[in-house]
């Protein structure tokens, strides 16, 4: 089911084969209503925020947060997808997986950006997502919320709001949709992950 | 090497890709169709990637168009002017591509008058090949280009974004025999599902259509107006009216010259393309090229994200993707 969800992000075809659920619909959603008050008690208030999600798996969280934080502050808060395909480091050693626009309806200039995303692992991600953010504009600040850390950061880069902190072992895969989170595995990563390698290992 | 083992990745044909393929292009391109958009209209993705354009025959609006797609993904760009090289003191078509090939270039856009060049050089060099037109084959980025103008004006005017080209009515007009244009649009049109009629002089139609995906050939412009969904006009060369057993260009356009009076039997709303240069007043006149109906203005400005689309594509993945595990996020 949640592997369906996702399937067509997906450059692999290997079975993913659930170990334990780890969040359920409803600590997700508590988890989203406490990160949304964190933020309006970080930046005092929902002026100048903007909630940007990162193309595809932050982006129905960022959604979420965006009417969070308008229930919360009675603003409507601008909302973003960011799509960082173009912005990776690893552009020609990986498969090109098929990329969704961004969105950015406004100008980022001055404004406090709160970049969401799904998982943070490697901390790769948000690095492209840094420099894809800078070509909309210079941010007066920028912040991060994901709904799942599971560690193993090979870049300098910390979240400001985190759903669940997740240690995992390398080879596992976290699997994050609306429908709660799961931890496993691809199957024959078991057998040939190379554990420690930065080029291979489920992300 | 990873590399020697590896099936070398061009784009040739529109074949090379099919459905399919086409279809991921063009989803693709709306990603650049975005970035073209911003204030800042560059992105990193090929930094370190360099792209030569190598015609062997004029062109200005296909260069220009992927050198500037290129440089718009970061990628340095080598122009090579053949008439200014080593060629004209005789110097094989073969060594001066592996000459180019050797400098370590990613991938080599190449425009030949011969039919099959591409191919040719695809086999002869490391480098992605990409054809800007060989000879009378193909021109597939210009098919890819065209086919994501007509989605776009389909979505447009529906209100709906369709997934491809399902029922439309294309009719090309003009030398369909001897131009590349007209047999990458046919495969790649028809491949989306749009119902493609052929219209010329019998001298300039194709001497069989067998094999080829269309609805019909005809030398009836007038007759296949009021049922098109979009009229394809073809540049026409005054070369070719000895052929085509016509005494100039005036004939030509009394027969298949998509004139202001011709236009008005077109069904209300038909599109008009032209892959240009424009013949203004022979192919077609000003008034229907500048109308509200034409998309020609709309098929150069694609051409950037769309070429942006192929180059990412080619040159943006892995040398060896099954080597590659792992789905990038974190």
């Amino acid at each position: 089911m949640i592997e369906d969800a996702r399937e067509p992000a997906r450059p692999y075809r290997r079975p993913f084969v659930a170990h334990s659920v780890v969040m359920n619909p409803e600590d997700l959603r508590r988890a989203l209503v406490r990160i949304a008050h964190e933020i309006v008690e970080r930046n005092h208030g929902t002026e100048s925020l903007v909630i940007v999600g990162l193309q595809t798996g932050g982006a129905p969280f960022a959604r979420r947060l965006a009417e969070l934080l308008h229930e919360i502050s009675g603003n409507a808060i601008p909302f973003g997808l960011l799509d960082v395909t173009l912005y990776r480091d690893d552009i020609g050693t990986r498969p090109v997986v098929a990329h969704s626009p961004s969105e950015i309806p406004i100008d980022l200039t001055g404004r406090v950006v709160v970049i969401v995303d799904d998982v943070l692992f490697t901390g790769r991600t948000v690095r492209a997502a840094l420099d894809a953010l800078a070509d909309h504009g210079r941010a007066r600040a920028v912040q991060l919320a994901v709904i799942v850390d599971r560690g193993h950061r090979e870049l300098p880069i910390r979240p400001d709001y985190i759903g669940k902190n997740l240690p995992t072992r390398l080879d596992e895969t976290v699997e994050v949709s609306e429908e709660g989170v799961v931890i496993g595995v691809f199957e024959d990563a078991q057998r040939s992950a190379p554990v420690g390698s930065h080029e291979g290992g489920a992300r | 090497m990873i590399d020697e083992m590896q099936e070398p990745r061009n784009l040739v044909s529109i074949e090379d890709l099919g459905r399919d393929g086409i279809l991921e292009v063009l989803r693709e391109s709306e990603t650049f169709v975005e970035v073209a958009s911003r204030r800042m209209p560059k992105v990193p993705a090929l930094r370190g990637k360099t792209v030569a354009t190598v015609f062997f025959e004029k062109s200005t609006r296909t260069r220009l168009s992927f050198e500037m797609a290129a440089k718009r993904l970061s990628a340095d760009t080598l122009t090579v002017d053949i008439s200014a090289s080593s060629m004209s003191k005789g110097e094989s078509l073969r060594d001066t591509l592996e000459t180019i090939d050797a400098l370590g270039v990613d991938a080599i856009v190449m425009r030949h008058h011969s039919s099959g060049a591409a191919v040719q050089a695809a086999r002869w060099v490391k480098a992605c090949v990409i054809n800007a037109g060989d000879g009378q084959h193909e021109h597939p980025t210009q098919a890819l280009l065209d086919a994501f103008t007509l989605r776009e004006a389909i979505r447009s005017a529906r209100g709906t974004d369709v997934e491809d080209l399902d029922g439309c009515r294309v009719a090309i007009v003009g030398d369909i025999r001897h131009s590349r244009v007209a047999r990458s649009n046919v495969l790649a049109l028809s491949a989306l599902g749009a119902r493609v009629t052929l219209v010329g002089p019998s001298e300039l139609l194709p001497v069989s259509v067998e094999g080829w995906p269309i609805e019909a050939a005809t030398e009836e412009l007038d007759a296949v107006l009021a049922s098109t969904d979009a009229c394809y006009v073809l540049r026409i060369q005054h070369e070719r009216m000895a052929d085509a057993g016509l005494s100039d260009l005036r004939e030509y356009r009394r027969s298949f010259g998509l004139t202001v009076e011709r236009a008005r039997g077109l069904a209300p709303g038909a599109w008009i393309m032209h892959p240009g240069p424009l013949n203004r007043g022979v192919e077609i006149d000003s008034q229907v090229a500048d109308g509200p109906n034409s998309l020609i203005r709309a098929q150069v400005r694609n051409g950037v994200p769309v070429r942006m689309a192929v180059l990412f594509r080619l040159l943006g993945r892995s040398r060896d993707i099954e080597e590659v595990i792992g789905d990038g996020r974190g």
